[in-house]
């Protein structure tokens, strides 16, 4: 088997370690930053492992979306939570066995269902090498812009909503709208409103 | 490469995170990244069938997939961060007050 190894096949090895490794370590890390890092991590080497099916844009979204905006603002959090880690890592070892069995479980399924032996048509399909003329972003985008047309709007506005929805859980500024409190209206009495003054 | 490759190693990364979401579920923080992890399994996979079937569309639906999953953390973190200023703490035993 050593003897047909082709270099995509190395850097595939290669790279999934990497991915296999730091994913363990997000999982078993005391310190959360150090998950986080470690999540990056991850992301970089399956990144890699796209750009090895040749899907640059999605390969590159990926570092640029997940790594550049998701995983900073997941850094940002850490930072500000001030959690302490003790508490954090109560109960560790105590779920470890059960969580071990469920992810053996997971993966020799998984494993065993996908297996070339099992799984013939993993061995019918193959990979085309596209030319050197071949844009991965021109053949998305030709689908996304005329049949994935009314999806792509939908994600826009997804998008904006979660925009707006986070900015409007975590402001905490003075909010200028007037509005009513129907609770404070409701419970109103007569004092409240009426205040004789004798002379 | 053949496409049992990519679908053993998404299977690996699917398990460990379903590993870590049992291990820590007492911190929300790192559930929340598990979950990130297990998007990132299930994406390989569409994009390991995508390339190997010559199908356009698995590619698509990792990009609402992504698009999703920024907006799902985003919101995820914001909801962390207010839980954070009302409980002082993010264990996951805290948030019962809608227990009765």
């Amino acid at each position: 088997m050593l003897t047909n190894l082709s270099l995509p096949t190395i850097v595939f090895y290669v790279f999934a370690t990497v991915a296999v490794l730091s994913a363990i370590q997000v999982v078993i890390a005391k310190n959360p930053v150090r998950s986080v890092l470690s999540l990056v991590l991850t992301f970089f080497a399956t990144a890699v492992l796209w750009l090895l099916l040749e899907l640059e844009f999605l390969a590159i979204t990926l570092v640029l979306v997940y790594v550049g905006a998701v995983m900073v603002l997941f850094l940002f959090v850490v930072m500000m939570l001030d959690v302490e880690l003790a508490t954090l890592k109560a109960g560790f070892t105590r779920h470890l066995p059960l969580g071990g069995c469920v992810a053996v479980l997971v993966v020799v399924g998984l494993v065993y269902a996908v297996s070339p032996k099992e799984f013939p048509l993993s061995q019918q399909l193959n990979l085309i090498e596209q030319g050197p003329n071949y844009s991965h972003v021109k053949a998305l985008g030709e689908v996304l812009y005329t049949q994935y047309l009314y999806p792509l709007e939908l994600a826009a506005i997804l998008l904006l909503v979660a925009i707006i929805s986070a900015i409007s859980l975590t402001f905490r500024g003075r909010r200028r709208s007037k509005s009513q409190d129907p609770a404070e209206q409701v419970s109103v009495s007569k004092a409240d409103r009426l205040r004789l003054v004798k002379e | 490469m053949i496409l049992s490759h990519y679908l053993v190693f998404s299977a690996i990364l699917f398990g460990l995170s379903v590993a870590g979401i049992f291990i820590n579920r007492k911190n929300i923080l790192i559930l929340l990244m598990c979950l990130e992890l297990m998007l990132l399994a299930v994406n390989t996979n569409f994009l390991a069938f995508s390339s190997f079937r010559h199908d356009i569309a698995g590619q698509i639906f990792v990009f609402f997939v992504l698009t999703v999953a920024a907006a799902e953390a985003a919101i995820g973190l914001a909801i962390l961060v207010v839980l954070f200023r009302r409980h002082e703490s993010i264990q996951v035993e805290t948030l019962r007050s809608l227990k009765g």
